[in-house]
């Protein structure tokens, strides 16, 4: 593998410098490096940030390839900028055992185009009733460090403290999501004033804030951390706080959707905006935009979810929940915490790909831009400014809530270890 | 122009006074010895049905038929609805047969939002109840017998029903004929309260033009009209009230309940009525009580509402004009 020379880019925001990589790793940060023997990327005045790190994933491989395989997936991954996934456990089959998260890894290890980390389920078959062989999935070669059974709650508080117990003697964590089952029963958006209009079920606030409040007191009786996975409410952020003063070991991730978009979406009907947990009300938004700028909630995930066509282009109740969001990710947070003056640069880096390396237990991945350090860079021109058109997407399915709207940035150049994954805004 | 009726709140009050006028129109047929008008002759009427509700739709029926419209009866249950795929090709079948107008009953609110808004077909659409959402035309027919039997059947041609108290009793949180109701009636000028167990009315209300009240006694002398909901015997076993009998003791009406409504206030029930449960029979049976009268209005109603959506190329009855529902958000 050649060198290449990133010349002029603000790094992490900052002062522009030059930095050549050699191989797969970073060799030199400074001014006026030479270029000898080099590629040249021109990067004045865009930012260089560390390759981004999607904590929550929805790959669908195994089972659901109609709407997105490990390979699509992880071109979406590179173009929105990211170099490492954890791919969530519920596939078809589940990922609930050393084989199938095997699966998944040795997927991810052919695609090329980003690091894929499995993540385990809790429960077999995410029904929530008994453990999965959690030690195996770390075992394997897959070496699973995250266990979550998301779309379902591990409601059972017995069975989410053993799980939060017994992953300890492996330096596990279990990524929760927070959905009081019985609350939630037919739920089809956000309960409150849209939802009485609208005749639609309601997925009250409540439902979130009392399995983060029981979870956090678990974690912090047993002694364990735990993530909260797409924290949705401004109740949900006040409970974070509060554990995080007490110094429970709670780490809270919010998706770019929950940072931009409100329930007054779904007065349209249009499934596109069904999502789970659903878009909140304007307060929400505003106390996540605060919260992950003080560090409340420490990471952006995409809980990127495709779904075919078919199942969004119907009556709301009969619509799939979730929404693609890797590859608009980084444009959302632009808007919503950089361009509003809550982030700066170094915190967006901070936010998307050192603190969720961290949580996750990626060595490899959200390490610093200097000398020896691991090649896994993303440059984004941030003065960009373009209307999203899902027919440009990498990702196999098109169900973005963005369409037509106009979202600032781009990522113009993705390098994983070395290697340019997206080389002027296109796949390589 | 608009081509649909999807929610009550689309509705102008110069709209809902046009329908209910033609409706009034409407009803002169229903007197005559052949209760029939060429209206919408040559025209396909389709009543696509996704849950079984035999009143409604023979009543949409009833309304397409004495226009001379072509009906065609569509029932989805039974069929594969769990994906929606159906519905959009249900709609594009029906649109391939060239109905002109669709009338579509659906067990998910904001279905026929969605049909008449996704570009699957062309056609009017009439919502006759989406799930918990909205029943435009029974609000309709509903606005048309309070005015009726409040302001006049000659007096209240051109009149909206302003300051009429009406009051709303029941199961709110899941029924559309609420929804539609609490909206239509406050664009006609009405002071409306909803009355029901805290535990049936949405969390959300305080946006909704009405007031809201957890006391059927006090509410009933300032009513003059009392809207008795249909309320499913199961919800109680989603613990949305005990038993049957204490929601019946605390929110049913009985004869000494009615008693203390003012003399000339209506008691209205959308049917199907829960006898004994909602409403005891000496109050349906009492002639305060007009659900068989709202039945016969709603063929009335429904025929305005066909007839100014699809702009029938003749003067209805009497009128020269053929004036459609405007636009009106």
């Amino acid at each position: 593998m050649s060198k290449i020379l990133i010349r002029g880019a603000k790094v992490l925001g900052g002062e522009a410098q030059d930095v050549l990589i050699d191989g797969e790793t970073i060799a030199e940060v400074g001014t006026g490096l030479s270029a000898e023997g080099a590629q040249v990327v021109e990067a004045a005045g865009q930012v260089l940030l560390p390759g981004l790190v999607d904590l929550h994933t929805h790959l669908r491989e195994p089972g659901r390839e109609d709407s997105e395989t490990v390979l699509t997936g992880t071109r979406a991954a590179a173009s929105g900028g990211y170099t490492a996934v954890f791919a969530m456990a519920n596939t078809f089959p589940v990922a609930d055992t050393a084989g199938v998260v095997e699966q998944v890894w040795r997927l991810g290890k052919e695609s090329g185009y980003c690091d894929v980390q499995p993540i385990g389920a809790v429960t077999v078959g995410l029904e929530g009733k008994q453990l999965a062989e959690l030690g195996a999935m770390h075992d394997s070669a897959a070496r699973v460090t995250v266990f979550s059974d998301d779309g379902k709650c591990v409601d059972d508080a017995v069975i989410m403290r053993r799980a939060l117990e017994y992953v300890k003697a492996f330096g596990g964590v279990v990524a929760q999501h927070a959905q009081e089952p019985r609350l939630t029963e037919g739920a089809q958006m956000n309960e409150g004033v849209v939802s009485a209009e609208l005749g639609l079920g309601g997925w009250p606030a409540v439902a979130e804030e009392s399995i983060i409040a029981r979870d956090v007191l678990l974690a912090e009786h047993v002694g364990s951390r735990v993530h909260i996975c797409h924290l949705s409410t401004a109740g949900s952020v006040e409970i974070v706080r509060w554990a995080k003063s007490r110094g429970i070991d709670v780490t809270a991730e919010v998706t770019p959707h929950h940072l931009l978009l409100t329930d007054e979406l779904v007065r349209s009907y249009n499934a596109v905006y069904k999502v789970n947990p659903p878009l909140r009300t304007e307060r929400d938004v505003t106390a996540l935009r605060e919260a992950l700028a003080d560090g409340t909630i420490d990471i952006v995930a995409t809980d990127h979810a495709p779904h075919p066509h078919e199942d969004k282009d119907c009556e709301w109740a009969a619509a799939a929940m979730g929404m693609v969001g890797l590859e608009t990710a980084l444009s959302v947070v632009q808007q919503t915490m950089v361009e509003t003056g809550l982030l700066d640069w170094a915190g967006v880096a901070e936010r998307m790909s050192f603190a969720p390396a961290r949580i996750g237990g990626l060595e490899n991945h959200g390490r610093p831009v200097s000398a020896g350090e691991p090649a896994n860079l993303t440059l984004v021109d941030t003065s960009y400014r373009g209307v999203v058109d899902p027919a440009h997407f990498a990702s196999r399915s098109r169900n973005t809530p963005y369409e037509g709207r106009e979202l600032p940035g781009r990522v113009t150049h993705t390098f994983l270890r070395g290697r340019a994954t997206v080389v002027d805004g296109t796949l390589a | 122009m608009k081509r649909h009726l999807i929610s009550a709140a689309d509705l102008t009050r110069d709209d809902a006074v046009l329908i209910l006028d033609t409706a009034e129109e409407m009803a002169r047929v229903a007197d005559r010895p052949i209760k029939k008008l060429p209206t919408l002759r040559g025209l396909t009427v389709v009543n696509l049905f996704f849950e079984d509700s035999t009143r409604t739709r023979i009543s949409f029926e009833a309304a397409a038929k004495r226009l001379s419209a072509d009906v065609i009866n569509f029932s989805a249950k039974g069929s594969s609805v769990s994906k929606g795929e159906s519905l959009k090709d249900t709609a594009l079948t029906l649109e391939a047969m060239g109905a002109d107008a669709v009338v579509i009953r659906h067990h998910a609110s904001g279905a026929p939002y969605r049909l008449a808004t996704s570009g699957w077909i062309d056609s009017a659409v009439v919502n006759a109840g989406d799930g918990t959402h909205e029943h435009p035309t029974q609000a309709l027919l509903d606005a048309f017998t309070m005015r009726r039997r409040l302001v006049g059947r000659d007096a209240g041609l051109g009149k909206d029903l302003n300051g009429r108290r009406i009051t709303i009793v029941g199961d709110v949180l899941h029924s559309r004929v609420a929804r539609s109701n609490v909206q239509l009636l406050h664009t006609l000028g009405a002071q409306v309260t909803v009355v029901a167990p805290p535990t049936l009315v949405p969390i959300g209300v305080e946006s909704w033009p009405c007031e809201v009240s957890y006391n059927l006694d006090e509410v009933l002398p300032k009513s003059d009209a009392v809207m008795m909901l249909r309320v499913q015997r199961e919800r109680m076993n989603a613990a949305f009230f005990p038993t049957e009998r204490e929601y019946s003791r605390r929110y049913g009406l009985d004869g000494d309940r009615m008693a203390k409504m003012p003399e000339h206030a209506i008691v209205m029930h959308p049917g199907p009525m829960n006898r004994g449960m909602e409403i005891t029979a000496e109050v349906a049976d009492s002639d305060r009580c007009t659900a068989v009268e709202q039945v016969a209005n709603g063929v009335s109603t429904r025929m305005a509402v066909l007839y100014l959506l699809l702009g029938g190329s003749e003067p209805a009855v009497t009128t020269t004009s053929t004036p459609r529902i405007e636009e009106s958000k």
